[in-house]
């Protein structure tokens, strides 16, 4: 399987986004936030339409879309205070009315692979790119574990403790919309999200500190990559689908042993 | 005159058209213990937001430790305990011991290590609460009691001035609110701190605390306790409840 190159660019692009999209996903999760990765993804997806359309590169044009959408998720929160969803929910119809007007004016024949994820359209000079904006995504998590801990906790406490919570939260918007640009190229705009809160469903189970409960999540996503990019090599399946569904395994796999595991004391 | 910890003038607050609460005036001395009483819906936990700046009033001023609470910045002397720790998530994966230094890293820099000082003081403040044995217990798997002792110490890691605190012996038991009285007591005794304390059951708070304001329709009624208010209890009642309040005096 390696033998060939487009393969090893997607096993390093898969590992990065099997790191990335789940420690992004974590801190999502916890703070009940895991729609978001759905709602941008909806945009980037207009974003990579508007791409095509244009003749521009599609992921830069997603990125654009969705740092876009995730800041206008953060004005329209504060907007509507007491209905912090509606805000999501009114960004995705815009994602979703704004990418099936760009598909059907033409030109965007391209835009299934970014629908449900490829393998061979992974390019070197995308690996450079993915590399800085996963090292950027992870050195920021790295950096601001502590506070994004203090506010995924308890937010009040942490704004009275002087963590500024709202630059925080705008810069945190951007760095999910980062991690659903990058991932959309293998695993599918419409998968993302998976990526993003199933490793971390798994993690929740057996989690015995919030530290372990990060590291289990990136552990597992990184074992989905490899297992979905494997078995979808060798079988012949859609890569996103493939890695979602061993995902989803994992975390069947603990519930089970949990099963087991309770019935046995 | 000293200066007032807590300090509130013509302050009136409103959520859109509804109005709770209206001009209103009262101030906190160092070493006060205050307790805040009222019937469901009667803007307690907004008063307790407005003293701590979480909430910005409509009108009037609030002072915290004599600044005005738009440019206040210490927030390290004061600590609060939320109304949300109460519904705190049991898979929220978080020990005692990472709880409780969240309260140290906050006011670090961006790249913070935990150092031997730091574990320290987090072995220091458990053993305040008595809940050093469960340092590496996930939070989630303690009882309601224990969750807040671990709160209170998150708080007390920063050595607070004054501790703010919203309902925190709901669902608790007599025991447990007992407990949670003496480490109060405690507190008070060994850090000096002055405490403001929401709560729903006027009967036990107001054996304990030496300020009480009853909010009521908008208005907060303040309640000196050093003071013999035997006398006047109906009256304190009535206000907050309604005409309809009849007394049942237990023996026990």
């Amino acid at each position: 399987m390696l033998t060939y190159e487009f393969m090893r660019r997607s096993l390093i692009m898969g590992i990065m986004i099997g790191i990335v999209a789940p420690s992004v996903g974590y801190f999502l999760v916890l703070r009940r936030q895991s729609v978001i990765g759905d709602t941008l993804s909806h945009v980037a997806l207009s974003g990579a339409a508007f791409g095509m359309l244009t003749n521009s590169y599609p992921v830069l044009t997603a990125i654009l879309f969705t740092v876009i959408a995730a800041l206008g998720i953060e004005g329209l929160r504060r907007k509507y205070r007491h209905y912090a969803e509606l805000s999501l929910s009114i960004i995705l119809s815009v994602g979703v009315g704004l990418a099936s007007i760009l598909i059907s004016l033409g030109n965007t024949q391209g835009v299934l692979s970014y629908l449900f994820g490829s393998l061979s359209l992974v390019s070197s000079q995308e690996i450079s790119l993915f590399t800085i904006l996963s090292l950027i995504i992870m050195g920021t998590i790295v950096f601001l574990y502590h506070k994004l801990f203090y506010m995924t906790f308890d937010e009040e406490s942490a704004y009275l403790a002087g963590i500024p919570i709202k630059k925080i939260n705008i810069f945190f918007s951007v760095l999910v919309a980062l991690t659903i640009a990058i991932s959309m190229r293998i695993v599918g705009v419409l998968l993302i999200s998976s990526l993003m809160v199933l490793p971390v469903a798994a993690s929740l189970l057996i989690a015995n500190s919030f530290k372990s409960g990060l590291i289990y999540s990136l552990t597992f996503g990184v074992i989905s990559v490899i297992a979905g990019l494997m078995l979808s090599y060798y079988l012949n399946l859609a890569t996103g689908g493939t890695i979602v569904l061993s995902a989803l395994a994992i975390l069947l796999i603990i519930i089970v042993y949990q099963g087991l595991k309770k019935t046995s004391v | 005159m000293g200066t007032h910890i807590v300090s509130m003038e013509n302050v009136s607050f409103s959520y859109g058209e509804k109005a709770v609460l209206n001009n209103v005036n009262l101030t906190i001395e160092r070493g006060d213990f205050v307790g805040i009483v009222g019937p469901n819906g009667s803007a307690k936990t907004t008063l307790i937001k407005l003293m701590i700046g979480l909430l910005k009033p409509c009108k009037g001023q609030v002072k915290l430790f004599g600044e005005d609470i738009n440019t206040f910045k210490a927030y390290y002397r004061l600590g609060y305990i939320s109304q949300n720790v109460r519904n705190f998530n049991q898979m929220f994966p978080a020990t005692v011991e990472e709880v409780v230094g969240a309260g140290i890293y906050a006011r670090k820099g961006l790249i913070s290590r935990i150092r031997g000082e730091d574990k320290e003081k987090i072995d220091e403040v458990l053993r305040k609460v008595n809940m050093l044995a469960y340092k590496k217990e996930k939070v989630g798997n303690l009882s309601g009691g224990q969750k807040q002792r671990v709160f209170i110490a998150r708080t007390l890691i920063n050595k607070p001035e004054i501790l703010f605190m919203d309902e925190p012996l709901i669902g608790l038991d007599l025991d447990s609110q007992n407990q949670f009285y003496n480490l109060l007591d405690r507190l008070r005794r060994d850090y000096n701190i002055t405490i403001v304390m929401v709560s729903h059951d006027i009967g036990i708070i107001s054996e304990k605390v030496n300020k009480l304001f009853c909010l009521s329709n908008g208005k907060v009624y303040e309640h000196d306790l050093t003071k013999d208010i035997g006398s006047r209890a109906s009256d304190i009642l009535k206000n907050l409840y309604g005409e309809n309040v009849k007394f049942l005096f237990h023996k026990h």
